[in-house]
């Protein structure tokens, strides 16, 4: 089922929590809500769940419109962060829960609940702990009972909130593995939220980010990592370098870099984003007479398995900045700490703040450029 | 585990200081509650208990305390209720009357209700006319005990419902549970050993109030008269064997709801124990 969140505000008391958001998650869909945190994730979790009501803006499933409908309606399923399973209860107990407590009329007969319970322990590969209670399982396992508890009402689409947050790094790639393949499996429409943007990645079809309840932007983890709508978008996603500079007469002028600006026709100061990995390094300047050579001065050196970083210093400005290369590249150039080399930076994203309150907007995003 | 750095010496002064204080004020009062019954020997003891007029006492303090507990239970419930799990204008008003027992003197209480509902009460005219007697009767006795007991069950649960949140319940309503199947289900049987405790506590209390119930009692004998109550009356009457022979019942009662308490403790501590062990462990996936 799909998700369309329109205009949504929400305050407490005089905190603004969410400002106007606007979200549509297509049909089957597996999403990642990504933030950091405070970001208000949590929130618009809850506020489409019906845990939580708007001051402002509409919820519709479907098309239909669920804002005033009561929780208990809109047949949400809702994996808690710290799982909330019920702890007096045993596993079963947990997952027949959602069954056992509906209206005799439309409550299914033990045996059907029965039945049903023990297929969701299968699903969710926990066959055989159905009589342990919550506090014998692993943090692992417990994820998995409350997936299955929220599973067992068939619910409309599945909300899970930092669904992996509170568990080790191998559980949590074996959980994220497994969310995957469940969501291939049942076809259903699953919103997770997450601040690891690795986790978001991954596993996502689509990417929202979020930031001090606004979001930023929704995209695929393609579109999000390669083509980020802002600076924040940017440094959220992964290591960065910035280089400060100034658009003045239609040229951006990074430290002794100059280059042409196809969009800017205005002067101030502006800031060159780059992700570590665009930055090359060589030993000798570029053969190309036209860019202009950056020297910088290796700082350091730190192996991380198969590739390698750099730290380092440009000549000119001494901004401090980072290059990332293979581990064979790095052997290549047979470089050491304190060594001088020329760096030609690719892909990068010219961002300008032209008012205070005016998110600084993409100007220049060239292909390539040598500076 | 040695977490404290104290000399021994400082150490077995403290306990020994603690163990002296409670000897002194407890368990030697104990002890001669005993030995001051049975000095007349067991046909005395037998006889005090067995004496109808105490009987009569036994079966007005019993009938008294269920009628206050269950309604303390239900109060208490009620309101550590609203106070843990919902936000609402007034709140520490709440929580302020609900102590409001502990810091009254209980005398000042029972003139409370001899104010109201004695006969140059303000209610006076209406008990009149609906031929209520409250003051120096039964119902006075359970108003009474009812008023000085209602802090302790809900008093007990607020912290613990407090510490448990409302994920477990917000997780039963997502899952389509109505509000009154969310209480029975998932609230109550959460802080079972809370209302337990409560109970116990307000129990003892019940049973053993002197102060209020002595101001609206008019000790009556055979009719409003409760087990201090009684006691009071038979030591005032120089009977102290049988006036010590009732009041090793109040003592069996103090004793009986300790071991009660205790047992409690421990399971719930247990409790809190499976959980904390638990949480060392979340890192490693159990073999199932
Ligand atoms: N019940 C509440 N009362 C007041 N402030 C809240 C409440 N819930 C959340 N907030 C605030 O709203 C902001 C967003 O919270 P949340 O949605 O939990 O963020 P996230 O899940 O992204 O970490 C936070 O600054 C938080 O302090
Ligand atoms: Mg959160």
């Amino acid at each position: 089922m799909s998700i369309e969140v329109v205009n949504i505000s929400k305050t407490y008391k005089n905190f603004t929590a969410l400002q106007n958001v606007n979200l549509h998650i297509p049909e089957g869909e597996l999403v990642a809500l990504l933030g950091p945190s405070g970001s208000g994730k949590t929130t618009l979790l809850r506020l489409i769940a019906g845990l939580e009501q708007a001051q402002q803006g509409s919820i519709l499933f479907n098309g239909e419109d669920n804002t005033n409908r009561d929780v208990r309606e809109r047949q949400v399923g809702f994996v808690f962060q710290h799982y909330a399973l019920f702890r007096h209860m045993t596993i079963f107990d947990n997952i027949a829960f959602g069954l056992t407590v509906r209206p005799r009329k439309t409550r299914p007969s033990k045996a059907e609940i029965r039945e049903k319970v023990h297929s969701l322990l299968r699903l969710v590969q926990l066959e055989g702990l159905a009589h342990r209670y919550p506090s014998q399982l692993s943090g692992g396992q417990r994820q998995r009972v409350a997936l299955a508890r929220a599973l067992a009402v068939e619910p409309k689409f599945l909300l899970l909130d930092e669904p992996f947050g509170a568990l080790d790094t191998k559980v949590r790639q074996e959980l994220r593995r497994w969310l995957r393949h469940l969501h291939g499996k049942l076809g259903l429409t699953i919103l997770f939220v997450t601040h690891d943007q690795e986790e978001a990645m991954e596993l996502a079809d689509r990417v929202v980010v979020m930031n001090e309840g606004r979001v930023e932007q929704v995209g695929t983890p393609e579109e999000i990592y390669h083509k980020p709508a802002n600076p924040f978008v940017y440094s959220f996603l992964g290591r960065v370098n910035l280089f400060h500079g100034r658009i003045q007469d239609g040229r951006i002028k990074l430290g002794e870099a100059e280059f042409e600006a196809e969009h800017a026709h205005f002067d101030g100061p502006a800031v060159g984003y780059m992700r570590p990995h665009d930055v090359e390094v060589s030993l000798h300047p570029p053969k190309s007479s036209a860019t202009t050579a950056v020297r910088a001065q290796i700082e350091r050196i730190t192996p991380l398995g198969p590739f390698v970083r750099l730290e380092l210093k440009r000549l000119d400005t001494k901004e401090v900045f980072e290059a990332e290369m293979s581990r064979q590249r790095f052997l290549e150039l047979n470089v050491v700490e304190g060594g001088l080399v020329y760096v030609t930076l690719h892909n990068v994203s010219i961002f300008v703040e032209n008012a205070p309150a005016i998110k600084p907007t993409r100007v220049y995003v060239p292909q390539q450029v040598s500076i | 585990m040695k977490h404290v750095t104290e000399p021994a010496y400082v150490r077995w002064s403290l306990i020994a200081v603690a163990f002296l204080f409670l000897g002194l004020f407890l368990i030697l009062p104990l002890i001669a509650v005993f030995t001051e019954a049975f000095k007349q020997g067991a046909d005395v003891f037998f006889a005090a208990i067995s004496d109808p007029e105490t009987l009569s006492a036994v079966k007005l303090t019993l009938l008294v305390a269920a009628i206050s507990v269950p309604l303390n239970v239900t109060f208490g419930v009620a309101a550590a209720w609203a106070i843990a799990k919902f936000s609402f204008r007034g709140k520490n008003v709440l929580l302020t009357l609900i102590d409001l027992p502990f810091a009254v003197s209980p005398v000042i209480a029972g003139l409370i209700f001899v104010l109201l509902f004695g006969s140059e009460g303000i209610a006076a005219p209406l008990l009149a006319t609906l031929d209520l007697k409250i003051i120096f009767a039964v119902p006075g006795i359970v108003l009474a005990t009812t008023f000085v007991t209602f802090p302790f069950v809900a008093r007990e649960l607020i912290p613990v419902m407090e510490a448990q949140g409302k994920d477990e319940e917000e997780a039963a309503v997502s899952l389509g549970a109505s509000g009154w199947k969310t209480f029975w289900r998932v609230t109550l049987p959460n802080v079972k050993w809370g209302i337990l405790y409560g109970v116990i506590l307000c129990n003892a209390r019940a049973m053993g109030e002197f102060g209020a119930v002595s101001v609206v009692s008019g000790h009556i004998r055979g009719m409003t008269n409760t087990l201090p109550l009684h006691v009071e009356i038979l030591y005032n009457e120089y009977q102290f064997a049988a006036a010590f022979s009732v009041a090793t019942l109040l003592a069996v009662l103090a004793l009986v709801t300790l071991v009660v308490k205790s047992v409690i403790e421990w399971k719930t501590e247990r409790q809190f124990e499976v959980e904390e062990e638990y949480h060392f462990d979340v890192s490693g996936e159990r073999a199932g």
